[in-house]
């Protein structure tokens, strides 16, 4: 079934074809007069059955067999069974030839089912056809499909259909659809907390052998390391939603006294409002709090979520510390995409000190420049150290609980048994599954930091990956950069490397202190924000980013160099729409207009939804100039911030037209391209 | 064996061939030239088909054995003016018969049994045999029934599955990891290199083939060049390429396999696996026993209008007296028949009669030599090696039974569901290819000992060797047959001899020979040719009715 050459056609075939059509032409003017005219006799089916029998895959021709089916049940009355079981049985003929026909027919299987639901019929049947398909092609997986369907109006045992995949398997292992229908069997089991299967160690393990022998009888053939993909998903993954870090961080001491509140948790969640994260300045438990998800592309849920307070000063012109306590009040509110509820209660204090000394937020005289003599090594000592310090020995409270000891026991038996593999097979899954594994390993080993043991290692596979296989150069470039920024944020001191002080503090109001600068890196992709919600300025200049998603979590952001990437569409840019902060924002010697396809567009808001919160109207821009038209998705990213300083040079849409349009969009713009504007 | 009257007269009295003995090689011989056209005799002195490759209900098996004694009746010479008649005596292939009963049970049931005198013996679902069966459309007159599992005696005495596919490699619980990989990454050698070299005929190049001088050195020393372990290595040499002479011994091996020899027969059994869709493994073994195999082709020859004389001795073949030429055969009957070439079962041979001189016979009627010796053993149980298959095979690799053990020992297993033994019975054949009797004895002994326990109500062939316990209950020996066949290899000549059954497990030498013997006998024709009607060989195979049932 698998692997047959496709043969090219001889004038015999051809002229056969050529008859064929003409007569599932004249067949199809019949039907489609049948149907027109809603004519449902015995002769118009079979008609119709000759036409699906020569063309399972006419979609309206099963739809009139449908209709037909239920015209004439409707005509029967209840007690002539006999008849009703004849109607239903010629249906089932049918679909039968047409299965034999082509046994991949879409529209042939889902009338099966279509008819098979409607009851009155032996599954028994079923099964035995089934069987018959099973074991003529093995992995078809419209069978597999059909087959759970009826295990499911059967109520056949998830163990009985799990032995049955564990026979096929055993049959011949290079069977994906065995494999999938297993995980989806063992994920009901677990689901149902059936003995046996439930928690998931108990058959993680043994699952963990069955598939190794698979792989490592033949590491060429990809089915078995498709499931084992889905243990490790399995075993690594954290069943609930949860708190992983926050903004501000717990224990530390801001002095603003108005400031984003970041939450970012483990995965995208729901259910982040007044009734299930409470916050409280000193005693006051604040009600007019507004959480919103940091996502440009799923309403109402988000990994990071994001509210604004104000300390209120009521007595003016002295210092004062306020404590400030953000809390899970019903934590069982949150619930992750699928519908998991976060059961961890979780709390974080901080402090705001309110100092009127403080330096207004003023203009700055001169562009900010992020160039290499603009900054000097961080020192260690200064006190713009304070926060960060924090951050990093504090974050250890919104750990996850800490994990099983199965976990890493589990994790750590098979890096061992891949290694082997890989020492007397090369092996481009296997390298990647042991890179898999052994990130997988410091994700879980230890509970309080970030482990960062097998980076090095990781890095090292991911590098080999690229070269042994370009094919698919850039998915190990994206996980390479992951790993690689997952190393640079493990600790304060491989972050401080990429940090820098700006030397002058004209503008460090908007800067803020310190740079992280991650150029000249080859990144491909970024991640680790979540040890990330304290930057100010940072600077991605010079690697081939083609997306920043993500990058909306990092609220304090106020100076952005993205210049000198690859990103292709001003939809990429989509993130930059959260950043309310942004005012100095490099995005020149990007390839922005270059592409006319974007394929992310479809993500995009357009002119005729409204869900831009902010009040411009883009008619304004739009009159008078039908070419502005195309700058909707600039508009729509840009036009909610106010920034100061840009600089968009070396992209294709940074035309003269755009420029002007720039101007009148930021009307704040101070910088454009390096020339101050007046 | 007097009354000459019981003998019907055949009629007519001169064909194209006459073919002396029902065995398999005779049998497709008479099969393949009826289909050529021509007209063909067929006698066999005894009353069952197969001769020695028949299989018979526990009482002929051993009378059969025994029958060693040549034809007594020695005919006066009423020489016609112009023929020479020369005797024709049965010569005894079989010696050391040694027959032993524990269980009177066993042989009450005599009839019960159809027992091959040429086991232990199967089909490769790939093999020439069954190639031949379709080409021949002989296979509608036989069934299959798959062998359940195939098992390899290690170092320990210990049987353990033969991984002989990529399923069984991934279902296997007794290798390691590695040795999968190991065991798999060889076959798939193989399979790429067949392919590449299925390619290279074609004129697309590719490097997957196998090195020329790889193919020429011996497999033993390709294995050792894949880093292959020495069990993954016994395991392929043994188990699965069928070798009989020990690969590690060097210089001293009798038979050493060439790495080309050993892909091929790699090739046969993947090819085997999974050919027919109702045959889970390699290998197929026919319902009612060997014996249905030149039957078959009895049958496809009978149809043909081969005719058939069974209990008809050849008392002794006629010459013509000048030129010394072959002209017929006499019968039992007294009758002769004259024919223009003759094909008699290498179980005959002729005296030189005292008005002969012996250089004149032998030049016409070469005997032939004996090219060597087989020990094969039936033995009878009441329970089956393994609990989980009924019919199975069973290698023991050279030097895994005693550190002398030269040759490899292979033993099949069969049980009732193939109509060769009462239900609750079970058969083991075990042969081994050996250079004396003595020698071959001693394996015999040795693979019984190690397979079943000896009976309780003392017998005085008790185990000799320590056998290691094992949990697993042996089955005890209810009856046996051991004896040593000789073996001749098949010869050309005025009269064409068949050669003996041989030492392998499957049929595919003995069908190499034959058909050669065919092509020699008649070069114009072909040996089975394609069918006329054309599509009934590809669509047999496809839908894999050549009677197999799983």
């Amino acid at each position: 079934m698998h692997g047959r050459p496709r043969k090219s056609a001889t004038p015999v075939d051809e002229n056969a074809s050529a008859l064929k059509a003409a007569k599932i032409r004249s067949l199809q003017s019949q039907f489609l007069l049948n149907h027109h005219n809603n004519i449902y006799t015995k002769e118009a089916l079979e008609i119709n059955a000759k036409l699906i029998e020569s063309n399972p895959e006419f979609m309206t021709a099963w739809n009139y067999r449908k209709l037909a089916f239920e015209h004439n049940l409707s005509n029967q009355s209840e007690a002539d069974s006999d008849h009703i079981k004849s109607i239903i049985d010629e249906e089932l003929r049918v679909v039968e030839n047409a299965l034999r026909k082509n046994f991949k027919s879409y529209g042939a299987w889902h009338h099966r089912k279509w008819v098979i639901s409607k009851g009155n019929s032996s599954t028994e049947r079923e099964l035995r056809l089934l069987n018959l398909f099973q074991k003529q092609d093995t992995r078809n997986f419209h069978a597999w499909n059909y087959r759970r369907f009826i295990a499911g109006l059967k109520n056949i045992s998830d163990e009985k259909e799990l032995q049955f995949t564990t026979d096929m398997i055993n049959d011949n292992f290079s069977n994906y659809s065995a494999w999938h229908n297993r995980s989806v069997l063992l994920s009901h089991l677990l689901e149902k907390k059936v003995v046996g299967y439930f928690p998931k160690e108990i058959f993680l393990k043994e699952e963990y052998e069955f598939v190794r022998n698979a792989v490592f009888t033949d590491p060429d053939d990809q089915s078995g390391w498709f499931y084992h993909l889905w243990l490790l998903d399995q075993t690594v993954k954290v069943d609930m939603p949860n708190l992983v870090s926050s903004w501000p961080p717990h224990g530390s001491e801001i002095t603003k006294t108005t400031f984003p509140i970041v939450l970012f948790f483990n995965e995208p969640v729901e259910g982040v409002n007044l009734q299930t994260v409470s916050v409280q300045v000193e005693d006051d438990i604040f009600k007019n709090i507004a959480w919103s998800p940091l996502s440009s592309n799923k309403f109402k849920c988000g990994q990071a979520w994001l509210t604004h307070l104000t300390i209120p000063l009521g007595e003016t012109h002295s210092s004062k510390i306020f404590q400030v306590k953000i809390s899970s009040e019903y934590s069982q509110g949150i619930i992750s995409s699928n519908g998991v509820p976060c059961s961890q209660h979780w709390s974080i204090a901080f402090r705001v000190s309110v100092c009127h000394d403080f330096q207004l937020e003023g203009q700055s005289l001169r562009g900010v420049l992020m160039t290499d003599e603009n900054f000097s090594t961080v020192d260690i000592n200064s006190n713009v150290m304070d926060l960060f310090k924090s951050y990093f020995e504090l974050a250890s409270d919104y750990e996850q609980p800490t994990s099983s000891k199965w976990k890493s026991e589990m994790i750590a038996s098979e890096i061992d048994q891949y290694r082997e593999l890989l020492s007397w097979a090369e092996c481009k899954i296997g390298k990647l599954t042991l890179a898999r594994l052994l990130m997988a390993n410091d994700a879980i080993g230890t509970p309080v930091a970030p482990n960062t043991t097998h980076v090095e290692e990781v890095l090292k596979l991911y590098s080999e990956l690229m070269e042994l296989d370009p094919t698919h150069y850039q998915y190990y470039k994206d996980e390479y950069s992951l790993v690689f920024l997952k190393q640079v944020t493990s600790s304060k001191e491989s972050l401080m490397k990429y940090c820098g002080q700006y030397k002058e503090s004209t503008s460090s109001n908007i800067t803020g202190p310190m740079c992280l600068r991650l150029n000249f890196l080859s990144l491909s992709q970024i991640g680790s924000f979540e040890r990330l919600l304290w930057v100010q300025s940072l600077d991605l200049s010079h690697n081939q980013l083609h997306s920043i998603e993500g990058l909306e979590a990092l609220q304090l952001l106020s100076c952005l160099n993205l210049s000198h990437n690859k990103v292709g569409s001003f939809m990429a840019l989509d993130p930059l729409r959260f950043l309310k902060s942004l005012r100095v924002l490099n995005i020149s010697y990007n390839e922005l207009g270059a592409h006319t396809v974007d394929t992310r567009r479809y993500l995009c808001s357009s002119p005729l939804s409204h869900t831009l919160d902010y009040d411009k109207k883009f008619e304004e821009f739009a009159t008078g100039d039908e070419k502005v038209l195309n700058f909707w998705e600039a508009y729509s990213v840009f036009g909610g911030l106010d920034i100061m300083q840009l600089d968009v040079v070396g992209n294709a849409a940074a035309d003269e037209r755009f420029i002007l349009f720039l101007v009148k969009l930021l009307p704040g713009l101070k910088w454009l391209d390096g020339e101050e504007l007046h | 064996m007097a009354e000459t009257e019981s003998y019907p007269p055949i009629d007519p009295t001169n064909f194209d061939l006459i073919v002396v003995g029902t065995g398999l090689p005779e049998s497709i011989i008479a099969a393949a030239a009826s289909t050529a056209g021509k007209s063909v005799l067929h006698l066999d002195l005894n009353p069952h088909y197969g001769s020695h490759y028949s299989s018979l209900t526990l009482q002929d098996l051993t009378s059969f054995l025994n029958a060693q004694s040549p034809n007594p009746n020695i005919n006066p010479h009423q020489s016609d003016t112009d023929t020479t008649a020369i005797d024709v005596i049965t010569r005894p292939l079989y010696s050391d018969i040694e027959i032993s009963s524990y269980d009177d049970s066993v042989v009450e049931s005599s009839r019960k049994f159809n027992l091959d005198l040429a086991g232990p013996r199967v089909l490769f679902c790939a093999d020439l045999a069954v190639d031949l069966l379709l080409k021949s459309t002989a296979n509608q007159y036989v069934e299959f029934k798959n062998i359940d599992a195939s098992y390899v005696c290690d170092g320990n005495g210990n049987l353990m599955n033969v991984p002989d596919s990529k399923s069984a490699v991934f279902k296997d619980k007794t290798l390691k990891y590695s040795e999968k990989n190991q065991l798999n990454s060889l076959f798939k050698l193989v399979q790429g290199h067949l392919e590449a070299v299925k390619s290279v005929e074609t004129g697309v190049d590719d490097e997957k083939v196998i090195s020329e001088e790889d193919l020429d050195s011996p497999f033993v020393m390709f294995l050792d060049k894949m880093k292959l372990p020495p069990k993954i290595k016994s395991i392929i040499l043994y188990a699965i390429a069928m070798v009989d002479y020990d690969q590690d011994a060097g210089e001293s091996c009798k038979d050493v396999l060439r790495t080309r020899d050993g892909i091929d027969r790699l090739a046969l059994y993947h090819s085997s696996v999974g050919r027919f869709p109702n045959a889970l493994g390699a290998l197929i073994y026919p319902i009612y026993g060997q014996g249905e195999l030149p039957q078959a082709f009895c049958r496809r020859a009978a149809v043909k209008g081969c005719l058939y004389v069974l209990r008809m001795p050849v008392i002794s073949v006629l010459l013509h007296k000048d030129s010394g030429n072959y002209k017929g055969v006499k019968l039992v009957s007294g009758q002769e028949i004259t024919s223009n070439k003759l094909v008699m079962d290498p179980s005959f041979t002729v005296t030189s009669s005292p008005s002969e001189s012996p250089q004149d016979v032998s030049k016409f009627f070469d005997a032939g030599t004996i090219s060597g010796k087989l020990a094969r053993g039936i033995c009878i149980t009441k329970s089956s090696l393994k609990p989980d298959a009924s019919s199975c095979l069973v290698i023991y690799p050279p030097r895994s039974l005693y550190p002398d053990q030269a040759t490899s020992i292979r033993v099949l297993q069969l049980g009732s569901s193939l109509a060769v033994c009462p239900s609750g019975m079970f058969v083991f054949y075990i042969s081994v290819v050996c250079d004396n009797a003595l020698e071959g004895k001693k394996s015999l002994h040795a693979a019984i000992d190690s397979l079943f326990s000896a009976h309780t109500s003392g017998t005085t062939d008790s185990c000799s060797t320590d056998q290691i316990d094992s949990t697993e209950v042996k089955p005890t020996l209810l009856w046996s047959a051991l004896y040593v066949q000789d073996l001749f290899e098949g010869l050309m000549g005025p009269v064409v001899m068949t050669p003996t059954p041989d030492g392998n497990l499957n049929y595919n030498d003995l069908l190499h020979t034959t058909s050669k013997l065919f092509q020699q006998l008649y070069p114009d024709d072909e040996f089975f040719p394609e069918t006329s009607n054309t599509d009934s060989s590809d669509k047999l195979e496809d839908d894999s009715e050549v009677g197999i049932e799983s």
